[in-house]
């Protein structure tokens, strides 16, 4: 038997992604939806499940989403129903979880994700880009449900003996996305879920933070052999909260399946952990004893009703999705592609880009600007391009002196980290540091002579027809000139001189 | 009352079951007696098997309504102090419960 | 000075200040609200220092409204910020409100002066007020007898003369049902006329405030004042506090009486209840109504709907009570599972854990469609019934519980039989009606009460026909040998 259990099995994945919304108060309850507060600091009655509290619908969730339903070319119901979910736990202050069941607000679509070509296992089923094949992953719903708080196992905080409930959590708006069982593989997993967060981010639906837990993944994977019609028993792992775990642990339990299955035996319906440090999946807990989560109604709750019309005034208020995006900046741009999707791949960084190249006398110089050197400076800043002090306009000015030689490319990265930082006139700047390039012949000649006369070893070199030194002697130029020579020239010049003093 | 109770024969076992759904602690004395008491009332109960309810919409509300909306804005809740103020059992800000074991929930 | 009327206009004339009114209250609830087992928490510093507000606001010509200076009584699932709240639990028994409900605030801001808490059964489950921590309240007219439930406690202080008026919760004919048993006017409004905010949920879709009081008139008042809407209650009706009192006119000529021929069938009620209330609507005849025969015809199961649909929501809606946040936690429980239970198992009563279990039964896979489904349809004929029924009639009449008070203990151990006497009262809430029980009568020197039921938001009509028929009847003027 092949050591790969792909060759005998294929993978079905199906993914259910919690996503907070982007809200300013709770789904049911007007508490600030914060984070990292002290416990319990942001919480109303409402959260705390007390006596005699009701439910109020936060109208924001609705307009987010009937985004993401049209996002996902998915049906906007215009009717739906919030649902008790009745279990207890700690954590869940009313022992049920007001969420959604047989009437979610989004249902029925799908989203494309472009997957390596030549994939694991079976073969996609769309056209062909490249390297890369376009897919569609069937949305089987979404639904508003609210999140519940968080219990604190922590023996360093809650001690051996107990388990510490911090309900500023409790209340906050969530979307569940539940896709069809159509992912094949880990990649395919991980692919569909970039996608997704790019789609919630582009439409400010979530910050989707995975760090901050409010982009949740749960998977459910189950294997059968290639060729088989049937589903095998499916296991479900909860609370994936990185990429890396969504697909480590998928990895994992797709071995630890196959074990079970090339052993004969039979895969149990089960809740599963990854666990990251030993890399394996573990049962958390069998579902033989079914849950019984008695969904009904809430009475509490009337049925939320979206009219057309609101739906299409959410449509014409949509902003352009990143896959629409990608092909524009392919038709309207001429960049190479990985650069576009370096672009595309964030909305604020694609709407600065497209502001700087408009103020731009080089669509391809902001683009590179851009792509590379803006992105180091902001990263090594430790600063999203929102947090940039140097705005899309001021970034083309000093392109634009790199352009133009007033500025070497050199010097204009140095100062990259300060406006970034600070902001600031890049003109002034590069005046007040003495930086601008010096583009008096007679200067550079005299620079060029000096280095010349100095290093006559390598001068003889370069005339005997070796190039290599070129290089040293350039850089003792630039030195000399104190960077502010433009390099093209000094190059020339170099040159030209040396065959001249022969 | 009609002889369709067939169905309602609620057994210990389901008052068993029920009651670890309910997170209900019931003694044997107890069991035996909330067998027969729901044994009783779903007696009674049955009787709307009789009806004919083939297409008809479950009333869930009395009252048509609107979905009523409340407008995305955060006012504080509660201090925290109040929040906790009726919590059996607290350490800094946060309630305290016995022990959760991972993967122990419903 | 006992009734509310009677309290207002000895304001009104400068005979008596607040502040003497509530310290007369309070004495009386001190004295028969607690002997009674009627009365089982007391604000009585607040309630003074309120009551000499209102005498100040008096004097300085700012009253707000009828209402202003008037000791009240709340049924113990009222939440009111910084006072217990037990709902005759144990469970709850530790529990002080870290927030306002609408009740209180709106009877606060008609200037009327909380004297305290009303005994209940426990979660508003029962119709005897038995299933209490407090021990059972006592009916004013026969201390041996039940004064109904579940606001059993609210209607024996009104009764008694403890305070003008109260206020109870009624999900099945908690208002209703005990004032015909005490002998005084119980309204439950509309379903979402009054905000749920602060209201202890029993069955949410079914639960609704309203008032204990001796006159229709009175009732207007105090509707007026807690009713309209309320942004914190999604169930809450959009529509404004209605003028109830201008409604009050006394004539009822040419208004249509409805008489369920379900409700006066040969085995239904004690026969000398239907008697008082056939008496009852021959008078409101002799004032010009005319009286029809109507039909319900889901009545024989309006019960078994009733139970399924307020148990399963109960079972939900008691889930919180967990001994994790708030209320009573179980001593010396050393794991999660042993917290929930114990808790749980300790602090609920038998009644409470019978109707959880009932509902959490009714809700679980396999018996959802078949009763707690089935139970929604059902809801659904009982509210086209209605529907039907107010085609032909603005006002609908019979017996509001079968019989009178009976004695305590005597149907402690046949829960069945109990659940039966709430035919009259549960469509209501079902179908989310207005209803009011008036006293018509008596029988062995207990009161009778009748029940009209009016259109949804139709109060003003109810309340009209309940008026009229007071102001041709003394029924209401009778009081209990003890308040005599
Ligand atoms: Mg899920
Ligand atoms: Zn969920």
């Amino acid at each position: 038997m092949s050591d790969n259990p792909l060759d005998r099995y294929e993978v079905v994945i199906g993914l259910e992604v919690h996503t907070h919304l982007k809200t300013n108060s709770k789904l049911f309850s007007p508490a600030p939806v914060r984070y990292g507060d002290a416990p319990n600091h942001d919480v109303h009655p409402i959260d705390l499940g007390m006596p005699g509290v009701l439910p109020v619908l936060n109208e924001k969730v609705i307009g987010l989403a009937i985004r993401l339903g049209l996002a996902t070319h998915s049906r906007v119901n215009t009717r739906s129903v919030f649902s008790r979910k009745n279990y207890f736990y700690p954590d869940l202050p009313k022992g049920y979880q007001i969420s959604q069941y047989e009437e979610p607000v989004v249902s029925d679509g799908w989203l494309e994700i472009e997957v390596p070509a030549v994939s694991e296992g079976g073969g996609g089923n769309g056209k062909k880009t490249g390297g890369t094949t376009i897919k569609r992953i069937g949305v089987t719903r979404a639904h508003l449900e609210e999140d519940a708080g968080k219990s604190i196992h922590d023996v360093a905080v809650a001690g051996a003996d107990g388990t510490h409930i911090d309900l500023n959590r409790a209340g906050v708006p969530l979307l569940e996305i539940v896709s069809e069982p159509d992912l094949r593989s880990a990649v395919e997993a991980g692919a569909y879920l970039r996608t997704l967060r790019s789609i919630l981010r582009y439409l400010e639906v979530s910050d989707a933070d995975m760090e901050k837990g409010q982009f949740r993944c749960d998977a459910n994977v189950s294997l059968r052999l290639w060729g088989s019609e049937e589903f095998g028993t499916r296991t479900e792992i909860k609370n994936l909260n990185s990429f890396s775990n969504v697909e480590g642990a998928i990895g994992a339990e797709i071995i630890r399946q196959a074990e079970i299955l090339d052993d004969g035996g039979e895969i149990q319906q089960a809740t599963m952990a990854y666990d990251v440090d030993r890399r394996r999946t573990r049962v958390l807990r069998l579902k033989e004893n079914a849950d019984d989560y008695r969904y009904f109604d809430d009475p509490d709750l009337i049925p939320l009703l979206i009219d057309e019309e609101l739906i299409e005034a959410v449509r014409a208020d949509l902003p352009e999705l990143p896959e629409q995006k990608l092909v524009r900046f392919r038709d309207q741009y001429d960049l190479p592609a990985e650069t576009i999707r370096i672009l595309v791949a964030s909305r604020p960084l694609a709407d600065y880009f497209e502001r700087c190249a408009a103020a731009c006398t080089s669509v391809k110089a902001a683009a590179n600007w851009i792509g590379r050197d803006l992105r180091q400076a902001l990263s090594d800043g430790g600063r999203g391009i929102e947090n940039s002090a140097l705005d899309a306009e001021t970034l083309a000015v000093l392109i634009g002196l790199v352009e133009e030689g007033r500025l070497t490319a050199k010097n204009a990265r140095d100062l990259l980290p300060e406006l970034v930082a600070q902001g600031g006139d890049p003109v002034s700047l590069m005046e007040e540091r003495g930086l601008e390039a010096v583009s008096d012949a007679g200067v550079i000649d005299e620079w060029v002579m000096q280095v010349i006369q100095a290093n006559a070893g390598a001068v003889e070199s370069v005339r005997a027809g070796d190039d290599k030194p070129l290089n040293f002697l350039m850089g003792k130029v630039m030195k000399a000139a104190g960077g502010k020579a433009n390099p093209g020239e000094v190059r020339t010049r170099l040159v030209e001189m040396i065959r001249d003093s022969a | 009352m009609l002889a369709l109770c067939a169905m309602s024969r609620i057994t210990r076992k389901d008052v068993e079951r029920t009651a670890e759904l309910a997170r209900l602690s019931l003694s044997d004395d107890e069991i035996e007696a909330m067998t027969h008491d729901l044994g009783r009332i779903l007696d009674h109960v049955d009787q709307l098997q009789a009806l004919d309810t083939e297409g008809i919409e479950p009333t869930a509300h009395a009252i048509p309504l609107a979905t009523p909306l409340r407008a995305d804005e955060a006012s504080p809740g509660i201090a925290a102090d109040l929040a906790l103020s009726n919590a059996p059992l607290q350490e800094g800000y946060a309630f305290v419960v016995p022990k959760v074991i991972e993967g122990e929930d419903s | 000075m006992e009734n509310l009327e009677a309290q207002r206009a000895a304001l009104e004339a400068s005979e008596l200040s607040s502040l003497e009114l509530v310290s007369a209250a309070l004495a009386r609830a001190e004295a028969e609200g607690r002997s009674l087992g009627a009365v089982v928490g007391l604000r009585a510093e607040a309630a003074l220092a309120e009551a000499a507000e209102s005498d100040a606001r008096r004097r300085a010509g700012e009253i707000r409204s009828p209402l202003d200076g008037t000791p009240v009584l709340l049924k113990d699932n009222m939440v009111m910020q910084g006072e217990p709240t037990t709902c005759a639990s144990r469970i709850l028994e530790p529990f002080v409100s870290p927030y306002d409900g609408a009740a209180a605030e709106r009877l606060q801001a008609a200037g009327a002066i909380i004297l305290g808490r009303a005994n209940m059964d426990e979660f508003a489950m029962g119709a005897t007020t038995e299933n209490s921590i407090f021990g059972p309240a006592r009916n004013p007219w026969d201390p041996e007898r039940t004064c109904g439930g579940s606001s059993g406690g609210s209607a024996a202080a009104v009764a008694a003369g403890v305070t003008g008026f109260a206020l109870g919760s009624d999900t099945g004919g908690s208002i209703r049902q005990p004032a015909s048993f005490c002998g005084v006017v119980g309204m439950k409004p509309s379903y979402g006329r009054v905000s749920r905010w602060g209201l202890v949920a029993f069955a949410s879709s079914l639960d609704q405030i309203g008032p204990f009081t001796h006159t229709a008139r009175e009732a207007a008042w105090v509707l007026e004042a807690i009713s309209g809407h309320d942004p914190r209650d999604s169930t809450s009706l959009p529509e404004k506090s209605p003028d109830l009192v201008s409604a009050l006119t006394g004539d009822v000529s040419g208004l249509r009486i409805g008489l369920p021929k379900e409700y006066f069938v040969d085995d239904g009620a004690d026969s000398g209840v239907v008697e008082a209330v056939r008496q009852g609507v021959a008078e409101l005849e002799s004032a010009g109504a005319k009286v029809v025969e109507v039909s319900l015809p889901h009545t024989p199961y309006v019960v078994s709907t009733y139970y399924l649909v307020a148990t399963a929501e109960a079972s939900s809606n008691l889930a919180r009570y967990d001994g994790a946040r708030f209320g009573r936690r179980a001593e010396g429980v050393g794991d999660l599972d042993s917290m929930y239970r114990r808790s749980r198992s300790e602090g609920f009563g038998d009644e409470v854990k019978r109707r959880i279990l009932l509902g959490t039964y009714v809700l679980s896979a396999g018996y959802f469609d078949a009763y707690y489904r089935k139970a929604q349809q059902v809801r659904t004929l009982v509210r086209s019934d209605f529907e039907r029924a107010f085609e032909a009639c603005d006002v609908i009449a019979g017996p509001t519980y079968p019989e009178v008070a009976f004695s305590l203990g005597a149907r402690l151990d046949d829960p069945v039989s109990l659940y039966l006497g709430d035919i009259y009262t549960v469509s209501a809430n079902l179908a989310g009606l207005p209803g009011i029980s008036l006293p018509c009568g008596q029988l062995q020197g207990l009161p009778v009460g009748m029940q009209l039921l009016g259109r949804s938001l139709d109060e003003a009509t109810l309340l009209r026909v309940a008026d009229a028929f007071q102001r041709r009847t003394d029924h209401h003027e009778q009081s209990p040998p003890r308040a005599r």
